[in-house]
């Protein structure tokens, strides 16, 4: 009993880790510019399958993982300047089109040079399981939690103490007034996506030793990614980190013990709970429109 | 009994006491003027009595129903009209077509028979497009017929609203700064058209900051400061009332 | 206005009345069934996202339920396909407003995320209750039987939707122009205007979101009898982008607008065929250019380009 509750919390923090890192990319960026980044998922995907890539074209571990993350950083700079930035004040659902239609973009061209197969990573450490009470525990999902946890400290860190930092928040809360206070705010935007892009392209690596890798697993977990940032409550740090772990766990917890086939339908029957019980998220406030 | 009746009205949002414990009576068929200062919380309380915002405590009530916590459109369904300090014009329309939606509780809201092409809808519509046309001429928009709201300048856009809110054949009509942003020459036709649908017979509230206006057109005043009841009268007693002196009018009103 | 907004309807009828004597073949015409069937969603679609400015990110999830209905309700019931379709459109509007009330009651554009979530959960639906839908590979559908007579060549289904789209058309206009038509895009100009004036905010964007869902099913089942199969791909979160595409490219609160949308999306991936790979880069491109051009889609651009900006 035990020891199948914790299997299924296991992989459950696991993937839900790279759920959180998605939907930290997503809060950054609707933080930054209110847009909703469909495009996040392909960043995870970019992560793993470009770790993939470097390292079966002989690249040592460390730099390709340095080079699948710098990629798809580069990636989402691209994104923001050549398409965010030119429709600013555009109708949400344009912007939605946008984001999808890059999304599109990404998937297919790495399809068409990286190929549609399936990949693995080596795992970092080795794939001896380790036993915790019965339940086993691969070395990788520690690499998971322990990359992430100190990612999360780290943004933590650099929102609170540092001076960048808070200016990404100043930007968040009112560009005009960051402007004013002599922040960049333009170059704040395109911090966000390459930070956001970094994000998901970690959890990408991470993840595929674990859950293999192919062009298309994008989608998915970007959708699930979504899902995690609204749970927490769109645009709350921590709500994002909370709510990716939740998503994660409910989804393993559900497909072991109600329906493994509804697996991926899991999560979204939480946004529709949420929405319904708890709309602004679990940690996110209530306002007033002044009009 | 008086038309609207507010007693003890507050609203605190968070720390902020926007509107504290304030009460008036407004009877019907006059102008009755709401004065203060910049964040005196005049717009607060057009919101609270038109449905916007609800109150922490107290009451309002409306020829004796209450209405306090009453949401806008149950407001409209008992006469109640506004318009807006910042402008809530739907761009996407014509000008037209911004007053015709004021007529929407006048109208058969049918969703079948519009999709049918109903006779006695179309015939209505055309009647209703009529009015609309007529109530721009009123407001002095005549030469705007045809334009797209978002051709319209700011001060056209401001009598729009005005006609917009007429449609709604209100009797008693919020007015949220109608000279705001306006050149001399517009506010006094603004004055003249307050007076125009005053004597209609619409009871109408007004929050103003250009004085002359506000003495001209008034019947009664309450002058608010910091969310409080600072005085109320009629002008000439506001405007030698102190205390109202002291913090808003200064030496010359 | 007005006048000019009819005008159009006799073109498009014009146009419906001439095409099949210009059909080289049957492939054109399979094609043109399908931009029309589109062409009738996305007219439904656009009132809700272009007119009432709510953003549904699961439309084909209707589409799947209407569909499925067509299929699973006759094939394993035995009911005859009008009932069945009728069947379907009642259940997507049932779900559209359990759904639509508690989310509308919000501040916000939650609408997108609710969608999103709806559609996705149908589509996955449709995949697993392979007792029900025939599971991945899908189930065929039986042929519908209008007033004693089957409808089973492309002609008469050409005919069919033919109409229903000229009376979809027709209906749109007159919809837009009328006090139910003008609350609502007063709502998107809006809200707080349309609510000041008597609109009661929530019970529109309820009504619009399950008339669009109606549509939607409707058009699922025609399509399912059309095609003669269905499968859950029909129902997936790709095919709702594709139609909230179709607006957007074509024009949101343009009922023009969302027929050129629906003809061209439709053969566009027929045309990408040629591009052996690199259909999605292109699609997706397209997208994104559109949108950072023409962001008020093709037929409003064009319009305010040719002086009218109606």
């Amino acid at each position: 009993m035990l020891a199948q509750f914790l299997q299924f919390l296991f992989s459950g923090v696991t993937v839900g880790a790279t759920y959180a890192l998605a939907a930290l990319g997503f809060t950054l960026i609707y933080n930054a510019s209110h847009v909703i980044n469909f495009a996040q998922g392909e960043f995870i995907m970019l992560g793993g399958m470009l770790a993939v890539f470097f390292t079966q074209a002989g690249l040592p571990l460390p730099a390709a993982l340095l080079l699948a993350i710098a990629v798809p950083a580069v990636v989402g700079v691209l994104l923001e300047k050549l398409a965010v930035e030119p429709v600013k004040g555009a109708e949400p659902v344009t912007l939605i089109i946008i984001t999808i239609g890059a999304s599109l973009v990404i998937r297919g061209l790495t399809a068409v040079w990286l190929g549609k197969g399936t990949h693995g990573l080596t795992a970092f450490s080795g794939d001896a399981p380790i036993a915790v009470l019965g339940a086993t525990l691969m070395p990788q999902s520690l690499w998971v939690l322990g990359v992430t946890g100190v990612i999360v400290l780290a943004l933590w860190y650099y929102f609170s103490r540092t001076l960048q930092g808070k200016a990404m928040l100043a930007t968040a809360y009112n560009r005009v007034a960051a402007e004013l206070a002599g922040i960049n705010t333009s170059w704040v935007l395109l911090l966000s996506f390459a930070m956001s892009a970094a994000l998901g392209a970690v959890g990408g690596i991470l993840v595929a030793p674990i859950t293999m890798t192919s062009y298309d697993v994008g989608i998915m977990l970007g959708l699930k990614g979504f899902v995690a940032a609204v749970v927490g409550g769109l645009g709350h740090g921590l709500g994002a980190v909370v709510g990716g772990l939740l998503v994660g766990v409910l989804e393993a917890m559900g497909a072991g013990y109600i329906s493994s086939a509804y697996k991926d339908a899991m999560p979204f029957v939480l946004i529709l709970l949420i929405l319904f019980f708890m709309p602004r998220g679990l940690f996110g406030g209530a306002s007033t429109e002044r009009v | 009994m008086a038309l609207l009746d507010v007693k003890d009205l507050s609203i605190h949002f968070g720390g902020v006491k926007a509107v504290q414990n304030v009460s008036f009576q407004i009877d019907a068929g006059i102008v009755y003027s709401v004065i203060g200062p910049n964040g005196a919380g005049k717009t607060t309380l057009f919101n609270l009595i038109t449905g916007v915002y609800r109150p922490t405590t107290g009451e309002i009530r409306l020829d004796g129903e209450a209405i306090h916590g009453k949401s806008p459109d149950e407001l409209a369904r008992r006469g109640v009209a506004r318009t807006f300090q910042n402008l809530q014009i739907c761009m996407n329309m014509t000008a037209l077509e911004n007053v015709m939606v004021g007529a929407h509780l006048r109208l058969d809201r049918n969703l079948f028979k519009a999709a049918l092409r109903w006779p006695s809808l179309r015939a209505r519509d055309r009647e209703l497009r009529e009015e609309a046309a007529e109530l721009m001429r009123f407001v002095g928009l005549a030469s705007y017929q045809g334009a797209r709201a978002d051709s319209m300048s700011y001060g056209a856009l401001k009598r729009l609203e005005i006609a917009r809110a007429l449609a709604m054949k209100p009797r008693l009509i919020f007015l949220d700064e109608p000279a705001a942003g306006l050149n001399p020459k517009e506010t006094i036709e603004v004055d003249e058209l307050v007076r125009k649908v005053a004597d209609a017979g619409v009871t109408v509230v007004l929050v103003e900051h250009d004085m002359k206006m506000v003495m001209n057109l008034s019947d009664r005043i309450l002058v608010l400061d910091y969310g409080k009841k600072l005085a109320e009268g009629t002008g000439a007693q506001v405007r030698n009332n102190p205390d109202v002196i002291a913090a808003y009018l200064g030496a010359h009103a | 206005m007005q006048k000019n907004a009819y005008f159009g309807l006799f073109i498009v009828v014009a146009v419906l009345l001439v095409l099949p004597w210009l059909m080289p073949n049957s492939f054109y015409m399979d094609l043109a069934i399908r931009m029309a069937i589109n062409a009738i969603i996305v007219l439904g679609l656009n009132l809700l996202i272009g007119f009432a400015g709510q953003i549904s990110l699961g439309h084909a999830g209707f589409l799947g339920i209407g569909a499925y209905a067509s299929a699973a309700l006759p094939t394993h019931f035995g009911w005859h396909p009008l009932l069945a379709m009728g069947a379907g459109a009642l259940a997507a509007a049932a779900l559209a407003g359990l759904v639509a009330r508690p989310i509308f009651k919000l501040k916000g554009n939650y609408l997108a995320m609710a969608t999103l979530g709806l559609g996705i959960i149908i589509s996955i639906a449709a995949r697993n209750e392979a007792a029900w839908t025939g599971g991945p590979d899908g189930m065929p559908v039986p042929a519908m039987a209008l007033l004693g007579l089957e409808l089973s060549s492309d002609r008469h289904w050409y005919w069919v939707v033919a109409l229903l789209l000229a009376v979809s058309v027709w209906a749109s206009l007159n919809l837009i122009d009328s006090p139910f038509g003008r609350a609502l895009r007063a709502l998107h100009g809006s809200e707080v205007a349309s609510r000041v004036v008597g609109v009661d905010v929530v019970r529109y964007k309820v009504a619009i979101f399950v008339l669009s869902a109606v549509f939607a099913s409707l058009m699922g089942s025609v399509t399912a009898h059309y095609v003669g199969f269905v499968t859950p791909g029909f129902a997936d979160f790709f095919h709702s982008i594709e139609l909230v595409t179709m607006v957007v490219v074509g024009g949101m609160a343009s009922v023009y607008g969302s027929l050129v949308g629906a003809v061209l999306l439709t053969a566009l991936p027929q045309a990408l065929a040629t591009f052996e790979g690199w259909e999605t880069v292109v699609f997706g491109a397209i997208l994104m250019l559109c949108m950072i051009f023409l962001p008020k889609g093709l037929v409003p651009t064009l319009a305010a380009k040719f002086g009218k900006g109606g």
